[in-house]
C-alpha cells in the first residue's frame, strides 16, 4: 500500500493526480438534525401510555417537593379505595425501599425504583418497572416521582395526568417559584390542611398563584392524615378512570 | 439537576446520528422558557462527551426568546420567564415559543 496516499498501488507511483498539502484541512460536513432533545424519552413515554391503555390502566404521575405527603396520601388512598380500585404503585426515590415497604404494608402492589444520583424518573425506568409491576386490567398506576419540583416537570413518563402535591407547611408562593411543574399538572392537591390553625398559610393566595401559572388547574385541599377533602380527590380519580374507559369504548367502536 | 440527563440525551442522540464520524461542533437551541439552564448544560457537556464521538467538540447554544400572545388584547409579548405580563396588564398569555429544546446541527469530520 502507498504510505503517502493510502491507495492500493505500489509505493512509488506518481502523486501528480492529487495533492498532499502540508496540513490538509479535513473536509467538514454539517448535518442539520433539528431533533428534539427529549425525543427518545417522549417516544418511550408514548410506548408506556400505549402499553397501559392496552390494559385499560390509568397512570398518574405524582410530583411534589420532598415531604409534601405523597406517600402518606398513597397509603391512605390504598386503605380507603383498596376494595374498589386496583391500585398499583411505582415508587421513585434516590435511595432505600422505605416507601415501597409503606405501600406494601398498606396493601398495595408496588415496585421501587432507586435512581441513585438521579433527580427524576424517566420513561425508560418506568417502562422497566411496569413490566415487573404487571398492573391488573383497569388498574390505577400511581407513579410517585422523586421528591423534586424542578426536574420531573420535563420528563413525560407515559402518564395520563400529572398531579402536583403542595402542602400548607410550604410557602404559598411555590407555584410562582416552580411554575413549570404547576403548569404541567392537571390537578393540585393542597395537603396537610389539618395544620392550618397553627400556621399563617393563606390558602386563597396559594390558589390564586397556582391559577395564575395554570388557569386550567383543578385544586383540591385535603389532609391525608385526618381525611378532610379526600372524597374530592377520590371523585377526581373515579372521573379520570371513567373518562379513560370511555375513550377505550370509543376506540373499540371505530371500524 | 436535570441538565445532566438532558446533556446525556444530547450526546447519545448525536452519537447515534453521526456513526463513525468525529463531531467538531454541536449547536443546541435552548428556549428561555424551557426550564433548562444553558450554563449547566455547558458544565455537563465536557464530562458527558468524554470517550464518545463528541469528545473535544465545541458546544454552541442559541437561546431563543419566549413569546406569547395576550388573550385579552391580542398583542405579542416577549417573555424572559414563564410568568409574565402584557403591557396591558393582563397575565392571561398564550405561550407560542421559548420552550423548545433542540439539537439544531452538528459539524462532523
Amino acid at each position: 500500500m502507498c504510505a503517502t496516499c493510502g491507495c492500493a498501488d505500489a509505493p512509488d507511483h506518481d502523486h501528480g493526480h492529487h495533492e498532499h498539502a502540508e496540513n490538509p484541512a479535513p473536509a467538514t460536513r454539517i448535518l442539520r438534525l433539528e431533533q428534539d432533545v427529549l425525543a427518545k424519552n417522549d417516544r418511550l413515554a408514548d410506548h408506556n401510555r400505549g402499553w397501559l391503555e392496552e390494559r385499560g390502566a390509568l397512570a398518574i404521575n405524582l410530583v411534589s417537593a420532598p415531604g409534601a405527603g405523597k406517600t402518606t396520601l398513597l397509603e391512605r388512598t390504598i386503605r380507603d379505595l383498596g376494595d374498589e380500585l386496583r391500585i398499583a404503585v411505582i415508587e421513585g426515590d434516590q435511595a432505600t425501599e422505605r416507601d415501597a415497604e409503606r405501600i406494601r404494608a398498606a396493601g398495595g402492589r408496588v415496585v421501587q425504583i432507586t435512581t441513585g444520583t438521579g433527580c427524576h424518573l424517566d420513561a425508560e425506568m418506568v417502562a422497566q418497572a411496569l413490566l415487573v409491576l404487571a398492573p391488573a386490567a383497569g388498574a390505577v398506576v400511581m407513579i410517585e416521582n422523586v421528591g423534586n419540583l424542578v426536574c420531573p416537570a420535563l420528563f413525560d413518563l407515559g402518564e395520563h395526568a400529572k398531579v402536583v402535591v403542595a402542602s400548607v407547611t410550604e410557602g404559598e408562593d411555590k407555584p410562582l417559584k416552580y411554575p413549570h411543574v404547576f403548569q404541567a399538572a392537571r390537578l393540585m392537591l393542597l395537603n396537610k390542611v389539618d395544620l392550618l390553625p397553627h400556621l399563617s398559610f393563606d390558602v386563597e393566595r396559594c390558589v390564586s398563584y397556582a391559577r395564575r401559572v395554570n388557569p386550567e388547574l383543578r385544586i383540591v385541599a385535603l389532609s391525608a392524615t385526618r381525611g378532610d377533602g379526600l372524597e374530592n380527590w377520590y371523585a377526581w380519580l373515579r372521573d379520570e378512570l371513567r373518562a379513560r374507559a370511555r375513550r377505550d369504548e370509543e376506540r373499540e367502536g371505530l371500524p | 439537576m436535570h441538565e445532566l440527563a438532558i446533556t446525556e440525551s444530547v450526546v447519545a442522540a448525536v452519537a447515534e446520528r453521526v456513526g463513525t464520524a468525529r463531531v467538531l461542533r454541536v449547536q443546541l437551541e435552548i428556549g428561555k422558557l424551557s426550564g433548562v439552564v444553558p450554563a449547566s448544560v455547558r458544565f455537563c457537556f465536557d464530562v458527558c462527551t468524554r470517550g464518545t464521538a463528541l469528545a473535544g467538540a465545541r458546544l454552541e447554544v442559541v437561546e431563543t426568546p419566549g413569546r406569547a400572545r395576550c388573550r385579552d388584547c391580542g398583542r405579542s409579548v416577549e417573555l424572559e420567564a414563564l410568568l409574565g405580563l402584557c403591557a396591558c396588564g393582563s397575565a392571561d398569555l398564550e405561550l407560542l415559543e421559548g420552550q423548545q429544546l433542540k439539537i439544531r446541527e452538528v459539524e462532523v469530520v
